[in-house]
């Protein structure tokens, strides 16, 4: 049962890469606050100012730079810009979530503030959430075995407080709040930056009508999704679960007959 | 501006990265547990024909065989967990959306039986002899299951070859499933009493190569990845050892016992390749980007109202 029909109100991320300035304070206090381990040694990877790369176990959240050669009007005419993306991806929250539904040992569960957690103590690093998300944001932590990913900041949301990443960001990027309030801001701010020229602005993840049933933390892009390493319109895999219980019902089926039929077709 | 990317490049991805992660799952625990499972099944269902029928020889090898393989079923997925101490965490809840959830209570109430049923074989004890043909019957049923769900286990996920697949898999499991039980119950039986399995292997083995086939044939662009690579060699072998081996075995099997061993383990083989290809292939798939996005797009495109 979600947290709406619980009568909770679902919280929620609302990321408007439009603002987003690339500080990666949201990564940091992220780290700091659910004492995620470093990678290691730092790792450059040539990929603009990303050397975080991809959301992972140590990593719950993400920022994605993208540097695009664009034209830029100058008084003469035009000439060759950057134009900079820069998006804070993280954890989706999905209404109608893979790695909860598939997760054998009930380790993932949904929580009254209709977020998506691992509970460690009962996680047995199975790996198969890790298969199951469309996003390829739940990971093992290898020489641990479990799995992790972001959690809202359960404990902070069970005392009141937002989420550590929204606190720390300094440009309202990263806005935390009740789910049904922070999409009706987006719409208006999509609305505001059509108005303004940027065409290419569009929601993601906002709809209750998607793949994933709406995502408890979507995003203002400012192009298409793939180009920040997201899926451009996922679906959940377990919505064919219960064709692919026929289809296996019927192939079993099918074997039984096959048995059979090898023994009552003996001449000896 | 990144070194890895020229200055005309349309973005099609975010630097080329997967958006998918690779599956955690070790190719020798999964991909063999894929074919170990679907032997200890589809055996159980043999050995349940072979103790109706009184072929006592054929019941044996095929009730052994399939306590041997249940029981590297059960070593393969506990070693792959990432805490194994924490497997009987597999039974705290019961979940129909999740295929491995379903998968550890059908094994849990699959594996006693089976070990009922071969128990008879090791240990003369009346009591064995005379609950077997009972669990024998019992894990017939389930052991279907087995050799099936396990499709449904690869396909319930984002895995792009995997989930685009998720209709023909269970044949095709079935199909091998059948294919390497007969094969081996047919090298490990004398000749007078192995007619059934390898009637089975041979009509098994052909089913599987149409269900494969037509698996391979469904249009998605996914599918590719079974053509390539490591997955391509694994592919093209499983289709020569499964239609050679059923060759051998429908041609000579019936009057040589070392071809019913020839074939009969080709088919096996065969077996074992299929589940490693699909499995390598499944895993190709998440780290190429464009059978996220492509077929996504595509998707898009064709629900999108017409202007």
């Amino acid at each position: 049962m979600s947290a709406v029909e619980l009568g909770m109100p679902r919280v929620g991320f609302f990321t408007d890469t439009s603002v987003c300035i690339g500080c990666k304070a949201c990564e940091v206090a992220c780290k700091e606050w659910n004492v995620v381990p470093a990678k290691g040694a730092l790792d450059l990877t040539g990929e603009s100012f990303d050397n975080t790369s991809e959301l992972s176990a140590d990593s719950w959240r993400h920022v994605a730079f993208i540097e695009q050669q664009v034209q830029t009007p100058t008084e003469t005419g035009s000439a060759e810009g950057v134009r900079w993306l820069m998006s804070s991806d993280v954890c989706k929250h999905c209404t109608h979530s893979a790695c909860l539904d598939v997760c054998p040992t009930g380790s993932l569960f949904r929580t009254e503030f209709g977020t998506v957690v691992v509970q460690q103590d009962i996680c047995n690093g199975c790996g198969y959430c890790v298969s199951a998300c469309p996003y390829g944001v739940i990971a093992q932590r290898e020489d641990d075995g479990r799995v992790f990913k972001c959690t809202m900041c359960y404990d902070r949301l069970k005392v009141g407080s937002e989420p550590a990443c929204a606190q720390a960001c300094p440009t309202q990027s990263i806005q935390f709040g009740d789910l049904d309030e922070l999409r009706g801001r987006a719409q208006a701010r999509v609305e505001e930056l059509h108005a303004a020229g940027q065409d290419k602005a569009r929601l993601y993840g906002e709809s209750p009508d998607d793949g994933v049933g709406g995502a408890g933390a979507f995003f203002l892009l400012l192009d298409e999704p793939e180009v920040y390493g997201l899926p451009p319109d996922p679906v959940v895999t377990t919505r064919d679960v219960g064709a692919m219980w026929r289809r296996a019902g019927a192939a079993a089926a099918t074997l039984l007959a096959g048995v059979a039929a090898a023994y009552l077709t003996d001449r000896g | 501006m990144s070194p890895r990317r020229g200055p005309q490049e349309e973005f099609t991805s975010y630097y080329g990265r997967p958006i998918l992660k690779p599956p955690t799952w070790a190719p020798l625990d999964i991909a063999g547990y894929l074919f170990a499972g679907g032997l200890a099944g589809a055996s159980s269902a043999l050995a349940a024909g072979a103790e109706l029928t009184g072929r006592s020889a054929l019941a044996r090898a095929t009730r052994l065989t399939a306590l041997g393989a249940i029981g590297v079923s059960f070593v393969a997925l506990v070693h792959d967990l990432g805490r194994p101490a924490r497997f009987v965490n597999m039974l705290r809840v019961a979940k129909p959306t999740s295929p491995m959830s379903m998968g550890s209570w059908l094994l849990s109430a699959y594996a006693p039986l089976v070990g009922l049923a071969a128990g008879a074989e090791l240990v003369p004890l009346p009591v064995l002899r005379r609950v077997a043909p009972t669990a024998g019957r019992g894990a017939a049923v389930l052991g279907a299951g087995v050799a099936t769900y396990t499709a449904v286990l690869i396909g319930d996920t984002a895995v792009p070859t995997w989930h685009d697949a998720h209709r023909h898999l269970p044949f095709v499991f079935a199909g091998s499933a059948a294919a390497s039980a007969g094969g081996v119950a047919s090298a490990l039986t004398p000749l007078a009493q192995s007619a059934p399995a390898r009637r089975l292997a041979v009509a098994a083995a052909a089913a599987e190569l149409v269900a494969t086939t037509a698996m391979e044939r469904s249009g998605h662009l996914s599918m590719e990845t079974l053509h390539e690579g490591r997955a391509r060699t694994l592919m093209t072998s499983a289709k020569g050892l499964t239609g050679g081996g059923a060759l051998v075995l429908g041609a000579l099997g019936g009057r040589y016992r070392a071809a019913a061993a020839v074939g009969g383990l080709a088919l096996a083989a065969g077996s074992v390749c299929l589940r490693f290809g699909i499995f390598e292939a499944g895993r190709e798939s998440t780290i190429d980007p464009k059978y996220v996005v492509q077929p996504q797009r595509e998707a898009m495109r064709s629900q999108a109202p017409v202007a």
